[in-house]
């Protein structure tokens, strides 16, 4: 058995309106950026996975993805694998 | 009629709903989020509303899995009437007991103010005792009451004729300005596609006693009612 660290990022599906998103932009142009756009807020989670190889890693994160972590609905993932434990 | 209302870790409308289903002649038992069985003579099972397990993850995400959640599906299935109010319809959702899912609300903010509805079917088992087109003032207190689900969904929802309230004005109109939280088409409160599970984000239980500013939430009760006992007849 390995460990892997997982890094998921979870957003809202494209087609659904971010409105934190919309009201960080905002912010962000009251700030003077102007050049800063299309901003989506999601969330970050973290966490450790012990197994056999990468590829039977990837498939647990992709189970806990649909079963718990996000909802397919409204939400879309991305994730990351590395060998080794998080700084 | 028995009705079981369900307390999750979290839940704080739990006892309204228990009151409700009390003084609308219901023999009403208390059920735990933990319980692995279900009181053999149950019509209606209750999900109260709540911030359950802190909301954390998503709402309703994580009280989707408690227990009791396996015999609640089982029931469904099986025909028996679910009702899910506020926090209980966003765990519906997670639950995949009704379609869609809840979403921040548009203005970002906790929305808890009188809105009115329109009934927009009384065919259903869960607002027989109202009239289609009833406008009604009952409660909202939510953040993530946000009504959203792919088009393909929604289309489907609306053309199985599965919406049952929608935010309206005091006069029934539907507009953009009577909706408190940005829910497509409206939408206060769905059923599913056989019609025996509803979930509504306002809240009917807290609108009982018209001392208390409005009785308009009684029809839910009265209409389960009515519906058990014409299937007992």
């Amino acid at each position: 058995m390995k460990t892997y660290t997982a890094h998921i990022a979870v957003t809202l599906r494209r087609a659904i309106l971010d409105v934190q998103g919309k009201a960080v932009e905002h912010a962000l142009h009251s700030l003077h950026m102007p050049g800063l756009t299309n901003v989506r807020i999601g969330k970050h989670i973290e966490l450790h996975v012990q197994a056999s190889d990468q590829e039977s890693a990837s498939a647990m994160i992709r189970e806990a993805c649909d079963k718990l972590l996000t909802n397919p609905v409204m939400e879309d993932y991305t994730f990351t694998l590395h060998e080794g434990e998080a700084a | 009629m028995n009705i079981g209302v369900v307390t999750f870790p979290g839940s704080n409308c739990d006892a309204d709903a228990r009151y409700a289903s009390e003084i609308t002649g219901n023999t009403v038992h208390a059920l735990w989020h933990k319980d692995t069985s279900l009181p053999a003579s149950l019509d209606v099972i209750i999900l109260p509303g709540g911030f359950s397990y802190g909301d954390y993850l998503r709402t309703g995400a994580i009280a989707r899995f408690s227990p009791i959640m396996e015999e609640v599906i089982r029931f469904a299935n099986g025909g028996g009437y679910v009702f899910g109010i506020c926090n209980g319809f966003q765990i519906l959702c997670e639950s995949g007991l009704l379609p869609g899912a809840l979403i921040r609300n548009e203005n970002l903010s906790f929305v808890c103010k009188d809105v009115h509805l329109r009934i927009e079917r009384h065919d259903s088992p869960f607002t027989n005792a109202a009239a289609t087109g009833d406008v009604i003032r009952i409660p909202i207190a939510h953040g993530e009451g946000r009504f959203t689900a792919p088009a393909d969904m929604l289309a489907a929802i609306e053309d199985n004729g599965q919406v049952l309230y929608r935010y309206c004005n005091a006069e029934g109109a539907i507009t953009a300005e009577a909706n408190p939280n940005g829910s497509l088409n409206n939408i206060a409160g769905i059923v599913n596609a056989a019609g025996n599970v509803m979930g509504l984000m306002p809240h009917p239980e807290r609108a009982c006693e018209p001392l208390l500013g409005s009785a308009d939430g009684l029809h839910v009760f009265h209409s389960l009612a009515r519906q058990c006992n014409a299937m007992v007849a």
